[in-house]
């Protein structure tokens, strides 16, 4: 085989040419075998250094281009562009990583440029033997899947619909609305959370392109961008929605209470048939079986009987709903962070330490106290509050991550209870004060001049047990200042624990069935931290808001229509080209083993039993290569990543070692 | 009468029993007698290494040779006969690929010769005899060949035309080879390109297995002897280790319809660099313990002791291939040797 290489080595500015030689190693690769054209170049990714290739493929005839420069993830795309625009096939193009693997790992120059050799004829012999690939278009389905309808979904959902593509939109929960409808005051402008929030979940409900299912999960999801087909159970609620007008006499009715866990986070009580707050969307309430009368005893029955409408119907079940997508977009939010976990600080078993969720329900003006901030008695008003940051965030014993939030709520709470209890004095306990965000500095400077006393340092416990005078019936707060070098013990009525975000328990169920990635601390990960935030690895699936990381409204919905845009774009497309490095299994090698039959991540590979053979669904392979490397028969094939061209390249990387080994006698 | 071709059948580092795998053809080998001259059958004809000498070069049409390249005696007749023959096959694992001698690449000479003439529990050798290359007597110098480190397949020696694989090949298979080479001796019919492997499939031999095959999870392997396979289910789902799924098919998948695993002695197929490595990462894929939500460390002990249930991988993987495969031989580091390269 005789083929017509073109190396190219880029300086990069000095970031490779400061370590690597480059024009040692554009020269040497001149020498080697199959290379007729070699230069070094300050900026290959700039238009002159794209057109260099593009004429030299014109003036030299070249057949195969190898780019020596950053790492292909950044501008692999680029130059297969470049390769095209010459006029050959986009994959007879090969790229070395002479930066990330190289000049950015070493200063020593002579090493540096010895191994931008090694990898360069990597390239160069592995290149040869590359074949041409044509893209794979696919057909986009318009509709998307939108799962979590808390404000980045909700803002993800409506950005979608209002540019006319169908939305089916899955909350877990009775209603929409996530952790933002429990808030009271948002920071740092103090709007009203349910003021600013209701009108995009009334949006939601109206909206002809969306359909909304709460009280409902994915179940199962299959296919691939454009195509996926999604499995929802829509959970039975026992009302009939058809029927049921949101009167809410049922809810009146039921004489059975049971703490409401979940959305006022354990303050107050809801009853067995509930919705979960007054502005609900949807309006229709949920029954809870496990703790409803009828269903324990076999007599109750009180709300179907009062019912004006019949609405109420114990014999309901699950509903299973199939419908197709082409992307799906994951917002499905944070969990408190337990304080439970930490014990020293009281909660749980030192009634007055709430956390910051039960805080947030309590100044609620609609939440159980009317707004009234009381102790657990339900009637003393504290004179006295402390606020802990940083609970569960920053603190390697739970979570390292700084949890972004909290301190800019903890304001807000010293805020509100200056606010309501004009007397009271309170205390922010904190390790350092961040307040990166538009008004969020001032925001803090507002609250130095309200008289809240900040102490700087991590509070080591809450306890109840008094040492000193004034401590008697108080809870003190115990924690060195940091800024006096002292120990203080502050008696306070209240303990506000300031709790961070955490991935949700079941992040990693998510993120497998979605088949995606989550970090170490369960958030969503992110196909590229800077430049592709809202995207993941798997095609066709977007996260947006607190499920990718830490964040507060403001990032949350801008997540939420970023995803929105991606996938609009996708849609537009209505046809994209995926890449065509997929494996396939060679009928007339195929002995149908069946020991690749499990293996595929992605349920790609199907057997037929009559023919007795094993088939790639070339559409849902990824390319990740696991059957190739399984097959004992070598009779699946990754594309792009043939025996051949892998056994090539590494040879040519172990050019000075190879020598290739006469069998010892 | 004008003169027959001449046929050559010689053993190198063998067990002699490819020899008896021409003989079992049957009736057919009479035709072999009526068809070919022998020029050159040390098993079962008196010739002499000078006989061979003797004749031009090119003058035996077809050798069949089989055995590994144990020793400089084999290597040096390898050579003789390569010179000697149109055609030369190399007959049987052994010669293609090393086989069972080839396993000693895992070990050196030296470990060898200290089991077979000092540790071996059936020897009894007070002097420390052992084989040298030379020898001074009385008379003169007596001269042995020399053993070497490495076993060889036939083709790291002398170029090969064709491979004709097994351990033994399969009557049926060669005498179809045997049928083409006759028919285009006498007739001139079409020979296989050169360098192609004969007498054999180019799927792998579940393809021949009549057993059942499903989705296979291994939690466990077994040998042989520990469990009785439930009949009629593919072995390798069973935990029995099989490697017809990296084995030519040639042979009619003989030993899984019987309950023993396929040994791989047909070696890898078409594409294969290495058939070892290729089984070990297809039965290390289909290792079915635990899943993605296990902690990692819990998930490794679990993988582990499923591998640890998994005897001499090397030897049963490398069983036939080892002289042929990416391994070639054992660094001789950390084999009770000086270390270094074993030259
Ligand atoms: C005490 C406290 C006070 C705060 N105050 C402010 C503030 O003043 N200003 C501010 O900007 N930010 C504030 N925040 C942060 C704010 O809560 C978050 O930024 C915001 O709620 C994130 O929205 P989200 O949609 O990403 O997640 P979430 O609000 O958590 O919504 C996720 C939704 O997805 C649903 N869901 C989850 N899993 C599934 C599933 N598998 N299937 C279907 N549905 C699912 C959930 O039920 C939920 O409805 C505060 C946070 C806390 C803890
Ligand atoms: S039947 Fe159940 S839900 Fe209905 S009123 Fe009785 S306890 Fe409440
Ligand atoms: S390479 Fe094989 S295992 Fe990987 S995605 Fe494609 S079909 Fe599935």
């Amino acid at each position: 085989m005789s083929e017509k290489v073109g190396v190219y080595v880029c300086h990069c500015g000095t970031n490779i040419a400061g370590v690597v030689d480059v024009e040692e190693v554009s020269n040497w690769a001149g020498e080697q075998p199959n290379v007729v054209c070699s230069r070094d170049y300050k900026f290959m990714c700039s238009s002159l250094g794209q057109e260099l290739i593009e004429e030299d493929i014109k003036e030299h005839g070249l057949t195969r281009i190898v780019v020596a420069a950053c790492s292909p993830h950044m501008h692999e795309k680029t130059f297969r562009g470049a390769t095209e625009r010459g006029g050959l096939n986009p994959y007879l193009f090969e790229m070395a990583n002479i930066r990330e693997h190289n000049s950015w790992a070493t200063t020593d120059k002579a090493a540096a440029t010895h191994k931008a050799k090694a990898l360069v004829n990597g390239a160069v012999e592995r290149v040869v033997h590359h074949q041409p690939l044509e893209p794979i278009p696919v057909e986009i389905n318009p509709a998307t899947l939108v799962v979590g309808g808390g404000i980045a979904g909700i803002s993800a959902a409506l950005e979608l619909a209002d540019a006319g593509n169908h939305v089916y939109l899955v909350e877990r929960e009775p209603s929409i609305g996530g952790h933002m409808a429990q808030l009271d005051k948002t920071f740092p402008t103090l709007d009203c959370s349910a003021c600013i929030l209701t009108p995009k979940m009334v949006d939601v409900e109206q909206h002809p392109n969306i359909t909304l299912y709460s009280w409902s999960e994915v179940e199962n999801i299959s296919g691939y961008i454009g195509n996926f087909n999604v499995t929802v159970r829509k959970k039975a609620r026992y009302v009939i929605e058809e029927l049921c007008t949101g009167c809410g006499i049922c809810e009146e009715k039921c004489p059975r209470k049971v703490v409401d866990e979940v959305f006022e986070a354990g303050l107050a009580q809801r009853k067995a048939i509930y919705t979960p707050f007054p502005q609900a969307v949807p309006k229709y309430p949920v029954l809870d079986p496990p703790n409803c009368t009828y269903f324990e005893r076999g007599k109750c029955k009180a709300c179907q009987i009062l019912c004006p409408t019949g609405a109420i119907d114990f014999e309901q079940e699950d509903e299973l709903l199939e419908f197709p997508v082409g992307n799906v977009i994951l917002a499905t939010g944070y969990d408190l962070f337990d304080s439970n976990r930490i014990p020293q600080y009281g909660y749980g078993h030192l009634a007055n330490v709430f956390t910051s969720l039960e805080f947030e329900r309590m100044v609620n003006a609609s939440g159980p106290t009317d707004g009234k901030i009381v102790l657990r008695d339900g009637e003393s008003v504290p004179q006295s509050v402390a606020i802990v940051h940083c609970v569960g965030s920053r603190d390697n014993n739970y979570h390292e991550y700084c949890s972004k939030v909290c301190c800019m709520y903890s304001l807000k709470f010293a805020h509100l209870v200056h606010e309501r209890i004009p007397e009271a004095e309170v205390y922010n306990f904190y390790i350092d004060i961040r307040t990166p965000g538009k008004g969020y500095e001032e925001f803090y400077n507002r609250l130095l001049e309200e008289g809240t006393h900040f102490i700087r340092g991590r509070v080591a416990d809450v306890t109840d047990a008094a040492r000193l005078p004034g401590e008697e019936g108080k809870l003190i707060v115990q924690a060195e200042d940091t800024l006096i070098g002292k120990q203080r013990r502050i008696p306070v009525d209240m303990v506000i624990l300031s709790a961070g975000m955490e991935a949700r328990h079941d992040s990693q169920d998510v993120s497998l069935m979605f088949g995606m990635g989550c970090d170490f601390d369960g958030f969503f990960t992110e196909r590229h931290p800077k430049l592709d935030p809202v995207a993941t690895m798997t095609e066709g699936i977007f996260i947006a808001g607190a499920c990718q990381g830490p964040k507060d409204i403001p990032d949350s919905v801008a997540q939420g229509a970023a995803a929105a845009a991606r996938v609009a774009g996708l849609v537009n497309q209505e046809t994209v080209m995926m890449e065509p490095v997929r494996a396939s299994i060679n009928k007339e090698t195929c002995s149908g083993c069946r020991l690749c039959n499990d293996l595929c991540p992605y349920n790609a590979i199907v057997f037929h039993e009559d023919q007795k053979l094993s088939e790639v669904i070339t559409a849902l392979c990824q390319g990740c290569g696991t059957c190739v490397a399984a097959c004992p028969s070598s009779a699946i094939n990754g594309a792009h990543f043939t025996n051949e061209q892998v056994f090539s390249e590494i040879e040519g990387i172990l050019w000075d070692v190879m020598e290739h080994q006469a069998v010892p006698a | 009468m004008s003169e027959k071709p001449k046929l050559a059948m010689y053993w190198a580092a063998s067990c002699g029993g490819c020899e008896i795998s021409v003989l079992n053809i049957g009736d057919k080998i009479l035709i072999v007698d009526e068809v070919f001259d022998l020029a050159f059958f040390p098993c079962i004809a008196d010739f002499k290494h000078h006989d061979v000498e003797g004749y031009e070069d090119g003058y035996i049409d077809v050798c069949l040779f089989n055995g590994a390249i144990r020793t400089s005696d084999n290597e040096e007749m390898a050579k003789l006969l390569r010179k000697k023959s149109k055609v030369l096959v190399a007959y049987g694992s052994c010669a293609y690929e090393g086989c069972i001698p080839a396993l000693s690449n895992l070990t050196t000479k030296d470990e060898t010769f200290n089991t077979v003439y000092y540790e071996n529990q059936t020897i009894d050798n007070p002097n420390r005899v052992v084989p040298q290359v030379e020898t001074q007597v009385p008379e003169g110098t007596l001269t042995l060949p020399s053993f070497y480190n490495t076993v060889k397949s036939l083709d790291q020696v002398v170029d090969v035309d064709y491979y004709l694989p097994g351990c033994p090949p399969e009557p049926e298979q060669i005498w179809a080879v045997l049928e083409i080479v006759v028919n285009a001796l006498l007739n001139d019919g079409p020979l296989p390109p050169a360098g192609s492997i004969v007498g054999a499939g180019n799927v792998a031999v579940c393809e021949e297995c009549p057993l059942d095959k499903n989705v296979k999870t291994i939690t466990q392997f077994y040998r042989p002897y520990e469990i009785q396979p439930e009949p009629g289910l593919c072995l390798l789902e069973q935990g029995l280790i099989c490697v017809g799924p990296a084995t030519r098919s040639g042979c009619g998948a003989l030993c899984p319809q019987v309950g023993m695993g396929c040994r791989g002695c047909y070696g890898p197929l078409e594409g294969v660099d290495d058939q070892g490595a290729k089984m070990l990462s297809a039965i290390a894929s289909v290792v079915g313990v635990g899943d993605s939500t296990d902690d990692e460390f819990e998930l490794e002990e679990m993988i582990d002791n499923v591998m640890d249930s998994l005897a001499d991988p090397s030897g049963t993987f490398y069983r036939f291939s080892m002289a042929h495969s990416l391994l070639e031989r054992v660094k001789a580091n950390g084999n009770g040797t000086n270390g270094g390269e074993v030259k």
